[in-house]
């Protein structure tokens, strides 16, 4: 297990343009954010932000880079070989899993990290809170991801699933108009990456995470892993 | 000893009989063929005896062991080196080595399987890059990697040059000399003659006939193939 998740990551390493889109371009787009001077509701845009990159660090990770992985191995019979091995094809995929969580969590504590030293944005107040806050809204973006990867018959149909979903995901987290209208906030809440935005946004203030936002990603990693367990299609 | 033993093997997806009464033995150490056009029956077969399709009706022993009950124990015993072989891109030759020794107990020495293989050379260069022979033997190596007591080498040599193709038979020459004892799938009759003591032709999910090269010869084993196989599919 060691040597595969070891393995995934030296592949991972391997694509530059994952790389880029995942670690770098998150940091840049805050980093944007952080020279412009105005603010919404009395925050600076850049701490408005924060929370949206960080979703979209689990958007990219959860549902561009792992369902085309996973979908490829299988077009490419690599989980039909391994399957032939004592590894067996569902370490493979646990070690994907490990790679994509420990990446995503890399590049949001560079987020707070660009945040912090180039724009004196403070670091969220409720670590603990905000923590598994970011670890849940990194789960549920991955089983979802690996829903799409457990139906999608190809790489390219997941790519495009994942792509497809991307647009309200990241509506609901504010990637476009960060201060949503109270409808569209409310209906937000309900989605994954809404409720973690919201969430995110309490504990980087100082409180704790409300249930409802908790349970919604709770309920939306679970409901997707069983989903994706059930469906998975290993040829 | 027998190696590997399939009585009444039976197998069907939908209305579509896949496969249907096929029995065989090969013993311990021979150099099995399973010859059939596309369609025959002959991956089935491989994927029942590897475990990873369920026969609907039969009987199959790898090693002694049942390709479903006994599936973990058999993935340490059996090496399968699948039609298409199946790397990551961007893993290199020494990688995938590494990679597939650490799931075996006791796996063959790396440097020497690559020498065997003759891929010392190419051993920092990522999978994509390889030629096909390459990629051939590479798919050779891991399914020796593990110090199989049987391998099962589904369509060896498809794709390769001339050249290359008699390497590999030389190749398979030597695996048999370690004790392996191999299961060739082929649709290459030269191949089956030159390499395999005993053969099976499957046609339409039966076996048409069965026994040594020699005996199928009439004249040639591809006559005996062509006129067992020809026009129905």
């Amino acid at each position: 297990m060691r040597m595969l998740t070891l393995t995934e990551a030296k592949l991972l390493i391997r694509e530059p343009l994952a790389l880029f889109w995942g670690l770098a371009f998150p940091m840049v787009l805050l980093a944007v954010m952080g020279l412009s001077s105005s603010d919404i509701d009395g925050l600076p845009l850049v701490a408005v932000y924060e929370p949206i990159v960080i979703a979209f660090i689990a958007v990219t990770f959860g549902l561009q880079g792992l369902p085309v992985q996973v979908a490829s191995y299988r077009e490419g019979r690599i989980l039909r070989r391994l399957a032939t091995t004592p590894a067996g094809p569902v370490r493979v995929i646990g070690a994907q899993l490990i790679v994509s969580l420990t990446v995503v969590l890399l590049a949001t504590a560079g987020v707070l990290a660009v945040g912090r030293l180039g724009f004196a944005v403070p670091l969220p107040r409720q670590a603990v809170g905000f923590a598994v806050v970011a670890v849940l809204a990194a789960t549920a973006m991955l089983a979802l991801g690996m829903l799409i990867a457990a139906v999608a018959p190809t790489a390219r149909s997941a790519g495009a699933a994942g792509t497809v979903l991307f647009f309200p995901l990241m509506y609901f987290a504010g990637l476009w108009t960060p201060r949503l209208s109270p409808t569209a906030r409310h209906v937000g809440e309900f989605t994954p990456l809404g409720a973690a935005t919201q969430a995110l946004r309490d504990s980087m203030a100082g409180a704790w995470p409300h249930p409802l936002p908790l349970a919604v990603l709770g309920a939306c990693t679970l409901a997707c892993s069983v989903a994706a367990a059930r469906l998975f299609r290993w040829e | 000893m027998t190696a590997i033993e399939v009585e009444r093997l039976r197998k069907q997806y939908g209305a579509k009989v896949a496969v249907d009464d096929v029995s065989f033995t090969v013993a311990e150490g021979e150099i099995f063929g399973l010859l059939g056009r596309n369609g025959a029956g002959k991956s089935t077969t491989v994927d029942c005896l590897a475990g990873l399709r369920a026969p609907d009706r039969g009987r199959i022993r790898v090693a002694g062991l049942d390709p479903r009950r006994d599936q973990h124990e058999l993935r340490h015993l059996l090496g399968v080196q699948l039609q298409e072989s199946a790397l990551p891109y961007k893993l290199t030759v020494a990688e995938a080595m590494r990679l597939y020794a650490s799931f075996y107990r006791n796996p063959a020495d790396i440097a020497g399987l690559l020498d065997m293989l003759d891929l010392t050379e190419k051993r920092n260069t990522r999978y994509r890059k390889l030629s096909g022979g390459q990629k051939q033997r590479l798919s050779i190596a891991l399914a020796l990697i593990g110090r199989p007591r049987i391998a099962i080498l589904d369509e060896l040599t498809t794709g390769l040059d001339p050249v290359a193709r008699r390497d590999t038979w030389a190749l398979i020459d030597d695996i048999r000399k370690q004790g392996v004892t191999i299961m060739l799938v082929t649709h290459f009759m030269t191949e089956a003659e030159r390499l395999c003591d005993r053969v099976a032709i499957l046609q339409a999910g039966r076996v048409a006939a069965i026994g040594t090269p020699a005996e199928l010869a009439r004249p040639t084993l591809e006559d005996t193939f062509v006129a067992l196989t020809a026009g129905r599919h």
